[in-house]
C-alpha cells in the first residue's frame, strides 16, 4: 500500500502549482466567495480561465493529444482536479456537464468525427454543455424517457420535453436521450444524441430554484431536427452509452468533491472563527467543535474512499455498483456541512448574499440550499441504496418491480 | 499509488481467517467468554506459533519486525471472529509501548518471550476520574531516594488479572499536563501492593480489571523512556493500538452486516424475503457504505503510522478511531433491528459483536475525545 504520489507526479503537481500562481483567475483568492452575478459572466469566466488551462497543457489530462488532450495518467487527472476544482467550483460549475459527461462519453463511444469536431473545444472552454435526460415522467426511472426521436431520412426529429437541465439556459450543446423505438422494453428503445441548442424548435424555459436563481430548465423539443451523425452509439444502445461512463466518472467526481469540500470546510473553519455566540467565537464552543470535526471525519472517508477506486482504476479494475457509494458519501456530507454552517451562524444564517450583515456574502446559505438538491440529482439516495442492495449485496428486488418486469 | 493490499498481506489475511474458523469458532467464542481469562493457554499457543504476537516485534529480539498494517489485516480477521483474549493488551498495548520506550535490557527482557507466546501485559493507563480521556494521568509515583512510590487506582485496564507484567503511566510531577510530568513505570503484576479485581463487564468478550497500587515500590530501572516524559513515546503507541482497534472494527462490522444480509434474504414476511423492502434495504445498504468508508480510513490511518509524518498519523488515528468505532456500532445495533426477535436472543451471536463494538468505542478515547483531537489538529 502506497498513498503517495511518485516523484514525477510530484514534480508535475509543483509545476501546476507555479502555473496556478501565476494564472488563477483575476480577482480569485483562495478563501473568498466571488461567484459571479449573472450567468454570462460565469459563462465568460470559466471560458477565459478554462481556455488558459488549455493552452498550458492542463485540460484533457486523459485524451489524445489529437483531441487536444494531454495524453497523461489517471492520476495526474486527479492532481488537477483536486488544485482546480474549488476555482471551477466558483465559476458556478458552468463546466461541470461538458467535462464530467458529454467529453468522455465522446470520447469512449463516439465517432471520429464527433471527437474531432467535439473534443477540441469542450476542453479549451469554448462549448458549454447540458444534459437532457429527466423528464416531467422520467426522475429515479430515468430509462422512462417519454421524447421521441424519429428517423427520417438522415435526420431524426425530435419532439418532447425535457426537465431539471441544468445550464440550458447558457449551453451550446446537450446529451440527449431519447426514445427511437416504443415497441421494445424500456431500457432498450433509447438513443444517445448530441444536440445543438441552437436548432430551430429548442426552447427553454428557466426554473427558479430552492437558491432563487434558476440554474436548471425544462427544455421543450418541437420538431428538433438532428443528423443521424449526431448519435452516439448504435440506435438503442442510447442506454449503454449512458450508463458507460457514468461508473468511471463517479470515481472521478468524489474526488473532485472531495478537493472542493477542502477548501470548504477551511472557510467554514475561517467564518466560525470570526462568529460570535454568547460574546465569544463559536470555534471555541465544544459543540460546534465536534460538528466541525465530524464534518473533516467525513471529508477524508469520503477521500479515501474515492482514491481507493482511483486505484482500483489504475489497476484497470472497473468500480462496479459500489461506486454508488461515493455519491452518497458526498452528497450527504454536503448536507451536513450546510446545516452545520447555519448552525454556527445562528440568526445571522437568515441573511442573504447583499444583505450588508450576511456572513461571507450569503456563500453559506447558498450551499446550505443548493446542497438540498445533492440527493437528488444524479440518482436519489433511494435509487442508490437500491442499487447498493441489490447490486452488491444481492438483495431481492422489491415485489411490485420484480412484477413489473416479469409483466413486460 | 496503490491502496490495496499486497500478496503477502492477501495471504495473512487467508491463513488468519482459516485458523480463526477451525480454532475459534462461535461456539468456542462462547466458551471463552465464560472463561475467567478470555483465553486458554493452547489456543494462545497455537496463535503464537502463527506468528501473531511476533509480527511487529524487530528482528533483533525475535519478532518479524512488519508494519502496523500487516498486524491490522490480522486483527480485522480476529475483529471479524469476534475473538476474545488479551490479545490486544498483550500485542497492541504492552509490547508497542516496550518497543517504543524500553531500553535494550527491556527489550531484551521481555520483547522475544512476548513474541513467543510464553508472557502476557497490558498498559495500566485510564483513571475513574478521567473518564474516556487517556490523557488524564493523576496518580502518584512519588520518589523517595532511588526508589518510587506508586499509590492509586487504575480503572478498565484490559486483561490486568491474567498479564504477568503491567505497564503503568504515572505521575512524577504535579500537574494537569500529560506532557510534563508523566512517567511509565514497568512491574510484575505480583509486585507487593499491586492488587488487581476483574470486573463484571457488558463486553465479556474483553476482560477489564480495576488495578490499585498500595505503597507499590519500584526501583529507578523500572522506569520506562525518560522520566517525565512519559507520555510523549505513550501517545505514539495509543495512536498505533488505535487504529489496531479499527481493525477490529472493520472486521466486526463487516461479519455483522453479513449476518444481517443472509437473514434478510431468507427470512420471509408478507410472503417475501424482508431484504426486498427497502427499509431493510436501505439499512442494508448503509451499513455496507459504512464499513466500506471505514475501510478506506482505516488503510489511511495504519499507512499513515507506517510511513506518514507524524501530525498526519496523529490526525489519521483519531480520524479513524472515531468512524470506525461508530460503524461498527450503528452496524451491529442495525444488524439487531434486522434480526428481529432473534437479534434480540442470547442464543444468536450478534449480541456479541454488538457488545464488543460499545467496548471499541470508549476504549483509548471516545468519539468526543477524538472528535475534539481531530478539531484541535486541524486548526480549530
Amino acid at each position: 500500500m502506497d498513498f503517495r504520489l511518485s516523484p514525477k507526479e510530484e514534480a508535475f503537481r509543483s509545476e501546476l502549482l507555479s502555473w496556478l500562481e501565476q494564472n488563477r483567475p483575476e480577482g480569485y483568492r483562495a478563501g473568498e466567495f466571488r461567484l459571479p452575478d449573472t450567468w454570462e459572466k460565469r459563462v465568460q469566466e470559466y471560458s477565459r480561465f478554462q481556455k488558459a488551462v488549455f493552452e498550458a497543457g492542463y485540460a484533457g489530462i486523459r485524451y489524445p493529444e489529437e483531441y487536444g488532450g494531454r495524453g497523461g495518467s489517471l492520476m495526474e487527472e486527479i492532481i488537477v482536479l483536486e488544485l482546480l476544482a474549488p476555482i471551477y467550483r466558483d465559476f458556478g460549475s458552468v463546466g461541470i456537464i461538458a467535462h464530467g459527461m458529454a467529453g468522455p462519453t465522446i470520447l469512449i463511444c463516439g465517432t471520429e468525427e464527433q471527437k474531432r469536431s467535439f473534443l477540441p473545444r469542450i476542453l479549451d472552454g469554448s462549448h458549454i454543455w447540458c444534459q437532457g435526460f429527466s423528464e416531467p415522467n422520467a426522475g429515479s426511472d430515468v430509462a422512462n424517457v417519454s421524447t421521441r426521436a424519429e428517423k427520417r431520412d438522415n435526420e431524426y426529429i425530435i419532439n418532447g420535453q425535457k426537465t431539471w437541465t441544468s445550464f440550458a439556459h447558457i449551453a451550446d450543446y446537450c446529451i440527449l436521450l431519447a426514445r427511437t423505438d416504443p415497441n421494445v422494453a424500456k431500457h432498450k428503445g433509447l438513443s444517445y444524441f448530441l444536440v445543438d441548442m441552437k436548432l430551430p424548435g429548442i426552447e427553454v424555459r428557466p426554473i427558479r430554484q430552492i437558491t432563487g436563481e434558476p440554474e436548471f430548465n425544462e427544455v421543450f423539443l418541437e420538431d428538433v431536427r438532428v443528423p443521424e451523425g449526431m448519435r452516439v452509439g448504435a440506435e438503442g444502445q442510447g442506454w449503454q452509452v449512458a450508463i458507460t461512463t457514468l461508473m468511471f466518472e463517479r470515481v472521478i467526481g468524489d474526488i473532485s468533491m472531495a478537493a472542493l469540500y477542502a477548501d470548504e470546510l477551511q472557510r467554514m473553519l475561517n467564518m466560525a472563527r470570526r462568529v460570535k455566540r454568547n460574546g465569544q467565537a463559536v470555534l471555541e464552543n465544544p459543540l460546534y467543535r465536534q460538528q466541525v470535526a465530524q464534518c473533516y471525519i467525513e471529508l477524508m472517508v469520503l477521500k479515501y474512499n474515492g482514491y481507493r477506486n482511483v486505484s482500483k482504476l489504475i489497476k484497470n479494475e472497473i468500480p462496479g455498483p459500489e461506486g454508488s457509494i461515493g455519491k452518497l458519501l458526498w452528497s450527504e456530507l454536503h448536507q451536513k456541512m450546510g446545516e452545520t454552517a447555519m448552525q454556527i451562524q445562528g440568526p445571522y444564517h437568515q441573511l442573504m448574499k447583499d444583505s450588508p450583515a450576511a456572513i461571507d456574502n450569503g456563500f453559506w446559505q447558498h450551499l446550505f440550499l443548493r446542497s438540498k438538491g445533492n440527493t437528488i440529482e444524479a440518482g436519489t439516495s433511494e435509487i442508490l441504496r437500491n442499487i447498493i442492495g441489490e447490486r452488491v449485496l444481492g438483495l431481492p428486488k422489491d415485489v411490485s418491480r420484480a412484477v413489473r418486469r416479469e409483466g413486460r | 499509488m496503490d491502496l490495496s493490499f499486497n500478496e503477502d498481506q492477501i495471504e495473512i489475511a487467508r491463513q488468519a481467517r482459516r485458523f480463526l474458523e477451525n480454532e475459534c469458532p462461535m461456539d468456542k467464542v462462547r466458551e471463552l467468554i465464560d472463561d475467567e481469562y478470555g483465553c486458554t493457554d493452547e489456543l494462545w499457543s497455537k496463535m503464537a506459533e502463527m506468528g501473531w504476537m511476533m509480527l511487529r516485534i524487530p528482528e533483533s529480539y525475535d519478532g518479524m519486525g512488519l508494519d502496523l498494517l500487516d498486524l491490522c489485516v490480522v486483527l480485522i480477521e480476529m475483529g471479524r471472529s469476534a475473538l476474545p483474549g488479551p490479545f490486544f493488551s498483550t500485542v497492541l498495548l504492552a509490547a508497542e509501548t516496550l518497543m517504543e520506550a524500553g531500553n535494550d535490557d527491556q527489550k531484551q527482557a521481555f520483547l522475544s518471550r512476548i513474541a513467543s507466546g510464553e508472557i502476557r501485559g497490558t498498559l495500566a493507563l485510564h483513571e475513574p476520574a478521567g473518564g474516556a480521556v487517556p490523557g488524564y494521568v493523576q496518580m502518584e509515583a512519588r520518589a523517595d531516594g532511588d526508589m518510587y512510590i506508586l499509590n492509586g487506582v487504575k480503572a478498565f485496564v484490559p486483561d490486568g488479572h491474567g498479564a504477568d507484567f503491567i505497564i503503568c503511566a504515572a505521575r512524577t510531577l504535579p500537574g494537569n499536563d500529560p506532557a510534563e510530568g508523566v512517567t511509565l513505570f514497568l512491574l510484575n503484576r505480583e509486585t507487593q501492593g499491586v492488587s488487581v479485581n476483574l470486573l463484571k463487564t457488558m463486553d465479556q468478550s474483553r476482560k477489564l480489571c480495576e488495578v490499585r497500587f498500595d505503597e507499590v515500590r519500584l526501583p529507578g530501572a523500572a522506569i520506562l523512556g525518560e522520566v517525565h516524559r512519559g507520555w510523549t513515546l505513550l501517545r505514539r503507541v495509543l495512536q498505533r493500538a488505535q487504529v489496531g482497534l479499527c481493525a477490529e472494527n472493520v472486521g466486526g462490522a463487516q461479519r455483522a452486516m453479513e449476518m444481517a444480509v443472509e437473514y434478510a434474504k431468507i427470512r420471509r414476511q408478507f410472503d417475501q424475503p424482508i431484504g426486498s423492502y427497502q427499509a431493510i434495504k436501505h439499512r442494508c445498504a448503509q451499513m455496507l457504505l459504512e464499513v466500506q468508508g471505514s475501510r478506506s480510513v482505516l488503510y489511511w490511518a495504519a499507512w499513515a503510522q507506517d510511513h506518514g509524518d507524524p501530525e498526519e498519523a496523529e490526525l489519521a488515528a483519531s480520524v479513524a478511531k472515531t468512524y470506525c468505532s461508530e460503524t461498527f456500532g450503528n452496524v451491529s445495533a442495525g444488524a439487531i433491528q434486522v434480526l428481529g426477535g432473534t437479534g434480540f436472543t442470547w442464543e444468536h451471536d450478534m449480541h456479541i459483536y454488538f457488545k464488543r463494538a460499545k467496548a471499541n468505542e470508549v476504549a483509548l478515547g471516545d468519539p468526543v475525545y477524538h472528535r475534539e483531537e481531530v478539531a484541535r489538529l486541524i486548526g480549530c
